[in-house]
């Protein structure tokens, strides 16, 4: 965790937990989430369901303020600690400095107002300006994210737009007013795969130009390694594993990461035969005591005094390449255990 | 939008033809005969024959229909031969009891009906979607569970119950309100918008209460669905007031089911409030209504029991425009 | 050798809605002209986006549609023929596991009686019992002896799919339409369902037919891939073939927009489709594709009349495949 953007990273997530009260009791979605972000990176966090990852999006946009949910940590956001505001101050973070889209674009658009007028709202929010002036920035908004023809399709309403299109609008609608901070949760995974391609390439372009920084919410390994920086891998509410996307694809540490990456059926290589992770993930309901990953890991027998299953193990590692392992305080080199 | 509303307009003439028969047909070969409620009390089968004549039962079923019909597009002439009287356009016939044009009868108590109709729509419309709001803004509270709880009395107090209640609290026991009189039918009348106003407050009262209950539930619900759904994650995270997300995100969609309950309902307390109008003696077309059917006047029936067919039509057909102007994706359907 | 399943130019139209005064168009070409077979213990890859036709096909295969045209045949018998009790013995050889394992299971139905429900419908009494069978696919689909009379909700995703899998092993077909069975759930779950589908192949020879959007599980999986377009094939072949040589642009500019799970891949000269799906009320005309092909503009004019002209057909459903492969060599690295 000493790399060279911690001194004064754009974003930084301290220990960020999440419970909900239900009516099974209290769920507990995340559990110590540590994430530090550079202005103009991506970062990608990749879970599986129940991994924590989306309500982690959802805590950073402040979307739980006002909710049942109880939210501990620190969201620092150029040094101020959003967790910190009430919602009234939060509302003036939302949609300028840190905007989100979401997997589904159709549900996520207001089925009754024409795209444009959507769009130039998010616009009129955060300035003051007349509503012809923003139905222009509206106009100029859909035109960059590559949609033809923008002022005609302004005046279209979301459902007459094709699935690829309706990201594209909300892509424009997050961006108006140039954030510093885009999260995108699962924006591609209602999409069809050609499609997927075009959008992962406009948001690819589109930080080239803003600078803006991203977080990438995913399941999908492939996706991350086509257009993030860095990566934090989560697990039962756990960040397990934060490195570059170089690091965490060559030399994965975590042996969730690991059981991950060989689960996946690749297109480069056939293989014979799937390497599934065996079980299930933890029920969030009754977290055990121990490591969250103890009674899916192939490696526990390598710690002695049965720590991974009675003690939670902290993110630990040198490089800038944390894992949250056992393994990592037995062998600080990390190399000789694996 | 204009071939939608053209196919709407289009379909709505057929079917008001379509209910027009039916009503004409269920009065014509229904087990009540005409002619012998045409003559009264005191009828030999002469003078049911020479009633059968004048009422034109004596010609086919079909050509019966088509001069009752052509009555809404001219005026002719109604009665035995011999002794016709004109029945002025739109013609729907005499009634047997005072032999006035049905038309004339019609048109004297509409507005008592308007009257009630419309006091009674503002008020439960106001009430119900206000208070539906504010439940579903505070969910799980206090104030949530009592106006749920209000509403489920409400829904289960019918009119004949609220209405007598009301009757004796305030104008017998309190003797705050006037007692509802026919010399008020609308407040361009003598009386003024205020007298209007207090004769006609307690049937409102009594119609909001169990209609309010109703509209009180569905905006509840369906504000508390649409709270849920994406768009409305949307605008908060545009960073939008909580007024706004509420009343421009949230409010236009979840309220469009209750504009689909309102017409619908408007449609039908036109055709006459039966139990309320009842209760509090206002002569309005419910009123008279029950008034023909207890006397056999059947024309009078028939054209009111068509006239409510209409306006329900008619108000379906509203509802469906008034969607298609709040929600786009209704409109290429 | 006839192969257990046989394909031949399947086509399903469903008739467009008539607007007003207007009479409907020509209809959605859902499926057109669709042909392949399946051979017994194998596995067919049907895949394509969304829209292409390939769950029409596994349901005009379930007979859960009837089809406009054309012929399917399982061992050479044509199931359009059959009378109502081989309809049913056809039911029993050719079965279905769905995509949503949540909502093709009844709540309310414990997990032995769904899966013991297609053998009382068949009416069959499998030697020892219906419980003892169902308890011996429990056990095949990994599923524990204890879990007979829990019900769904009790049940995680790829368990519930473990479930589906057994209620359609419960009447021993000899094929399975497959449609996206693992597309719900996650990676790591996802491959213990696809192993679990590669064992129950293995030990019972059963064919699948498997229709899927992700290309990289396809590949992993099946023997011979279909690649679909707007309710036509445009691909057709054996799978290392296919996913190794592509020849059709479209198969090529499939594969080439899978996110590849390696950073240090070559991302130079990868085709990017322009555009979305043209509406399949309303296709081009000749070949569906020209419209996003990403070849089609760099061709000579002649050329591209015929891809307007006339619909291509074979294997590799295009006019000018070779002159596509040379064009897309010299930008594609794979």
């Amino acid at each position: 965790m000493t790399t060279p953007e911690a001194a004064a990273p754009m974003l930084a997530i301290r220990d960020l937990r999440v419970s909900f009260p239900t009516d099974d009791g209290v769920v507990h979605a995340v559990n110590g989430m540590d994430l530090t972000l550079a202005r103009g990176e991506t970062v990608g966090i990749v879970g599986e369901s129940g991994s924590g990852k989306t309500v982690t999006s959802q805590a950073l946009m402040g979307l739980l303020k006002d909710t049942a949910a109880e939210v501990t940590g620190q969201i620092l956001l150029d040094g101020q600690d959003l967790n910190t505001l009430t919602e009234t101050r939060m509302r003036a973070y939302r949609g300028k400095k840190i905007a989100m889209i979401f997997q589904d674009p159709l549900s996520a658009m207001h089925p009754f107002y024409p795209v444009g007028a959507q769009i130039a709202e998010a616009y009129r929010v955060h300035n003051d300006v007349s509503k012809k002036a923003a139905a222009q920035v509206a106009v100029d908004m859909l035109g960059r994210v590559g949609i033809p023809d923008p002022k005609r399709r302004c005046a279209a309403y979301p459902h007459e737009f094709s699935g690829g299109m309706r990201q594209r609008a909300m892509i424009a609608m997050a961006l108006v007013c140039e954030p510093e901070l885009l999260i995108a949760d699962e924006p591609t995974t209602a999409l069809d795969v050609t499609v997927q391609a075009q959008i992962l390439d406009l948001l690819n372009e589109l930080q080239d130009e803003t600078g803006t920084s991203v977080i990438l919410v995913t399941h999908d390994l492939g996706v991350v390694a086509e257009v993030c920086h860095q990566v934090v891998v989560m697990y039962g509410g756990e960040c397990v594993e934060q490195a570059t996307v170089a690091k965490l694809f060559e030399d994965p540490r975590h042996p969730y990461t690991q059981g991950l990456l060989a689960s996946m059926p690749s297109l480069a290589q056939r293989s014979e035969r799937l390497n599934p992770i065996p079980g299930f993930p933890p029920s969030l309901l009754a977290l055990p005591n121990g490591c969250l990953f103890a009674d899916r890991c192939p490696k526990t027998h390598l710690v002695p005094d049965d720590a991974c299953g009675t003690r939670r193990p902290t993110l630990t590692g040198l490089d800038g390449h944390p894992s949250r392992c056992h393994l990592e305080t037995l062998q600080p080199t990390g190399e000789v255990a694996r | 939008m204009t071939s939608f509303l053209m196919r709407r307009f289009v379909a709505m003439i057929v079917l008001l033809f379509v209910i027009s028969f039916v009503t004409f047909s269920l009065f014509q070969l229904g087990p009540a005969d005409p002619a012998a409620a045409a003559c009264g009390q005191e009828c030999t089968p002469q003078r049911i024959a020479e009633a059968r004549i004048a009422l034109g039962m004596d010609k086919p079923f079909l050509t019966q229909y088509f001069t009752y019909m052509s009555g809404l597009v001219s005026s002719h002439t109604v009665g035995a031969p011999g002794a016709e009287t004109l029945c002025n356009w739109p013609c729907l016939g005499k009634s047997f009891q005072t032999n006035e044009d049905v038309t004339t009868i019609i048109g004297r108590a509409l507005p008592y009906t308007l009257s009630v109709a419309s006091g009674a729509i503002v008020l439960w419309t106001v009430a119900g979607v206000g208070l539906g709001l504010l439940a579903a803004l505070r969910k799980g509270r206090f104030a949530d569970k009592l106006i749920v709880g209000g509403a489920s009395v409400g829904v289960s107090l019918p009119i004949p119950v609220t209405g007598l209640l009301l009757l004796l609290l305030f104008v017998s026991t309190l003797d705050l309100l006037p007692f509802t009189t026919n010399e008020i039918a609308t407040p361009f009348d003598a009386a003024g918008p205020g007298g209007w106003f207090l004769n006609y407050l307690l049937p409102w009262v009594a119609l909001a209460v169990l209609f309010s209950a109703q509209y009180i539930r569905v905006t509840r619900s369906n504000m508390l669905e649409t709270f849920g759904e994406d768009f409305m994650r949307t605008a908060r995270a545009k960073g939008l007031s909580r007024r706004n997300i509420v009343f421009k995100h949230g409010a236009r969609a979840g309220i469009t089911p209750v504009v689909t309950m309102l017409g619908l309902d408007i449609g039908g307390l036109l055709g006459g409030a039966v139990l309320t109008e009842q209760i509090f003696s206002v002569p309005g077309v419910g009123f008279t209504a029950v008034h023909a059917a207890q006397s056999g006047d059947l024309p009078v029936t028939m054209a009111i029991t068509m006239m409510a067919a209409f306006f329900i039509i008619v108000a379906n057909v509203v509802v469906d425009i008034a969607y298609a102007v709040i929600d786009p994706r209704v409109r290429v359907a | 050798m006839t192969p257990l399943l046989e394909v031949t130019d399947l086509t399903k139209h469903f008739p467009t809605r008539s607007r007003g005064f207007r009479p409907g168009g020509g209809g959605i070409k859902a499926v057109d002209g669709v042909s392949f077979s399946v051979d017994a213990g194998q596995t067919l890859g049907l895949v394509g986006e969304s829209g292409c036709g390939k769950s029409t096909t596994g349901r005009l295969l379930m007979r859960l549609l009837e089809p406009t045209s054309g012929s399917v045949r399982l061992d050479g018998r044509e199931i359009a023929e059959l009378r109502s009790s081989e309809l049913q013995e056809y039911r029993r050889r050719v079965q279905m596991v769905f995509q949503n394992p949540s909502s093709s299971l009844n709540p309310r139905q414990s997990v032995g009686s769904a899966i013991a429900a297609p053998l009382l419908a068949q009416r069959i009494t499998p030697a020892g019992g219906v419980k003892a069978k169902v308890r011996d696919l429990m056990d095949r689909v990994g599923l524990r002896p204890d879990h007979y009379n829990r019900f769904p909700h009790e049940f995680s995703g790829g368990q519930k799919q473990r479930v589906g899998i057994a209620r359609a092993l419960a009447l021993d077909p000899q094929l399975i339409i497959c449609d996206e069975p693992v597309s719900a759930l996650d990676v790591s779950v996802q491959a213990q369902v696809i192993n679990l589908l590669e064992d129950i192949q293995r030990d019972t020879g059963v064919a699948y037919l498997f229709i899927a959007h992700d290309l990289s599980v396809v590949q992993h999986f099946a023997d011979r891939i279909a690649v679909m377009y707007l309710g036509k094939i445009m691909e057709y072949g054996d799978t290392p073939r296919v996913f190794g040589a592509p020849e059709h642009p479209y198969t090529r500019a499939l594969l080439s927009a899978v996110p590849q799970p390696d950073p240090a891949a070559d991302r130079s000269g990868r085709i990017r489709l322009k555009g979305d799906l043209p509406s399949p009320a309303d296709p081009p005309r000749g070949c569906v594709f020209q419209s996003r092909c990403p070849v089609h503009t760099q061709l000579d004019p002649q050329r591209r009349r015929l891809c307007s002209e006339s619909v291509p057909s074979g294997d590799i459903a295009c006019h000018h495949a070779d002159v596509a492969a040379e064009m897309l060599a010299t930008t594609t690295s794979r």
